[in-house]
């Protein structure tokens, strides 16, 4: 079977535009009352569960409250720009979504349709593009608003997105140097068994760029700008920051921004470094489409919800571990937070990228093919740079006020160093 | 650095960031697969309140429904915030009564002296706590207002120890 094309594309495509929002959406709506309810019991509370069963419909009522609100408009506000700030909020985190793939491919009386809303050929490149994207919405939010904790809030949030989108992109480049595709299925496809075409990995990347994903993590943990990286929005000092001015819908805006972002970051991990839609240990549900064409493996559309499944399964686990990690850690002091991204991360990763191209060098030189060894090796070294990752970390100073050291005679501002 | 700031060198264990980490990583985790919730389901399930929580007001009355009060006036006197306003009368037999009782409970602070003071154990606080209303010219309570009331009243000491011993 053939992937679709002609008109059968474009309807195919709009249906998945339709269908991936609305599920985006719904997922953001289910993630604010899961964070909620998890933190709820974090805290030994129940969380919320008066509306709906078990509290699901208070989203609901939220939302209706939201939008019933008064709307405030500050007079310092410069309004086309305020207006536009939580637009710029919620796009970026949302049209991301399309180069994800959330499915095997569906089989339809007109042809293979691919279960990813663009497939384009740079996929990754347009996450690290329009992730960029994000910063606006917070640094405009701040400024347009004319009030100082909000543009205080703006600065910090973008000084702050600037700095780790350094390390988020530079953390894939190791996967790029694995895959040698940036094609979203085609990573995907590179973490399955097959048995034709070209060779790839058979374990998913978590094990070969275990220490990718960590930076991969953190970065995409500041992006999203969450504790323990909310400085943009620190409750205490700046009044929630860039949307101190903001009321009713506006606000829920920059929420529902907010959650779509989380939920995209770890769609990206998913996707990644977690297999995609693969599902561990089946081999059934190993398709892949080629870039001329070709269909290996047979989908069916039992297959595709599955794996559908799947991948909605990791996705949550992983807003999970968002979560749990905003509800555990202490946000950072704005130094520290700086340190970590210049001074210890930016670097760690740069090492990190010589060390895997040159594992990837020697392994090739060796002679061993893509595969399961291949995979296994470059494990191995991932293990070992883990450990000295964390001992480094661990015998490091980001965190200690009083290390011995730490603050040197002269007053310069040389604390911290991460590692 | 300006001044003498005091630096306390503390042990790796304490300082590590990664182990303190963890550790608040495993702590939170414990807690949300923790079944063990403190949250009471508030309306449907109520406080236990101890038989001397003190609480608004309640008037005992006779059998014919009459309040027992037999206008003293013991208790304006003793009542520490002037909560209460009485106005005495006398009927037909002779015997005093309230014509006017009004207490207001925004004011009181919930003593309990105007129930030890009372010689007929007319007036008494209650054992009760949900006092929501929609204006503050509700929270006077008057006669009717009191003898209405149906909460348990507060005791004010326990009769197996009166002494509080």
């Amino acid at each position: 079977m053939n992937p679709v094309a002609g008109g059968a594309f474009a309807l195919a495509t709009v249906g998945k535009v339709v269908l991936f929002f609305t599920v985006l959406m719904l997922a953001v709506m289910l993630a604010t009352i899961f964070e909620r309810k998890v933190c709820g019991f974090m805290q030994d509370r129940s969380g919320p569960n008066r509306v709906g069963p078990w509290g699901l419909l208070q989203v609901i009522a939220d939302g209706i409250k939201n939008l019933l609100k008064e709307e405030t408009m500050p007079e310092q506000a410069v309004r086309p720009f305020f207006l536009l700030a939580p637009v710029l909020a919620i796009l970026p985190a949302t049209i991301l979504f399309a180069v994800i793939p959330f499915a095997s491919p569906l089989p339809t009386p007109w042809g293979l349709v691919e279960m990813i809303v663009a497939d384009v050929p740079i996929g990754f490149l347009y996450v690290l593009a329009i992730g960029s994207i994000g910063v606006y919405g917070v640094a405009m939010g701040g400024w347009a608003s004319g009030s100082k904790y909000s543009l205080l809030g703006g600065l910090r949030g973008s000084a702050q997105m600037v700095s780790y989108e350094v390390a988020l992109a530079l953390s894939l480049v190791p996967l790029i140097l694995l895959t040698g595709d940036v094609r979203a299925p085609e990573i995907v496809s590179m973490q399955q068994t097959f048995t034709a075409g070209p060779a790839t990995y058979a374990t998913w990347f978590v094990f070969p760029l275990l220490v990718g994903l960590f930076f991969f993590f953190v970065s995409g943990l500041a992006e999203t700008n969450r504790l323990p990286f909310d400085l943009p929005e620190a409750e205490a000092e700046l009044i929630t920051g860039y949307h101190t001015e903001y009321s009713a819908m506006k606000f829920s805006m920059f929420m529902i921004g907010e959650f779509a972002h989380v939920i995209t970051v770890a769609a990206l991990v998913t996707v990644f470094f977690l297999g995609g839609w693969d599902i561990p240990f089946w081999q059934g549900d190993n398709i892949r489409v080629l870039s001329d064409g070709t269909v290996i493996g047979e989908p069916t559309w039992w297959k595709t919800l599955l794996t559908l499944g799947a991948f909605g399964l990791k996705t949550s686990l992983l807003v999970l571990v968002f979560v749990w990690i905003r509800w555990t850690l202490p946000r950072f002091r704005y130094d520290q937070l700086m340190d970590l991204g210049w001074k210890f991360m930016l670097e760690a990763v740069t090492v990190y990228i010589l060390v895997i191209a040159f594992v990837i060098l020697g392994i090739e030189a060796v002679g061993i093919p893509a595969g399961g060894w291949y995979a296994f090796v470059l494990f191995l070294v991932n293990l070992a740079l883990a450990g000295a990752l964390f001992f480094a970390m661990d015998r490091g100073t980001l965190i200690r006020g009083g290390a011995k050291g730490a603050r040197s005679a002269g007053g310069d501002a040389a604390q911290g160093q991460g590692g | 650095m300006p001044g003498n700031v005091k630096v306390v060198e503390r042990p790796r264990a304490e300082s590590s960031y990664v182990r303190a980490a963890a550790k608040g990583m495993s702590i939170t985790m414990r807690h949300l697969l923790s079944p063990n919730k403190k949250t009471q389901q508030y309306p449907d399930e109520k406080w236990e309140l101890a038989p001397r929580t003190r609480g608004t007001h309640r008037m005992a009355v006779h059998e014919d429904g009459r309040a027992k009060c037999v206008a003293c006036g013991l208790c304006p006197t003793v009542c520490p915030v002037n909560c209460i306003k009485l106005v005495p009368a006398e009927d037909e037999n002779g015997e005093r009564y309230a014509a006017i009782y009004e207490i207001d409970e925004f004011r009181c602070i919930f003593c309990g002296y105007c129930q030890e003071v009372c010689p007929v154990e007319a007036i008494h606080l209650g054992v009760h706590y949900e006092n929501a209303e929609y204006s503050r010219e509700r929270w006077v309570y008057d006669l009717e207002r009191l003898v209405e009331q149906e909460h348990d009243v507060t005791a004010l000491w326990d009769p197996q120890d009166p002494a509080s011993q």
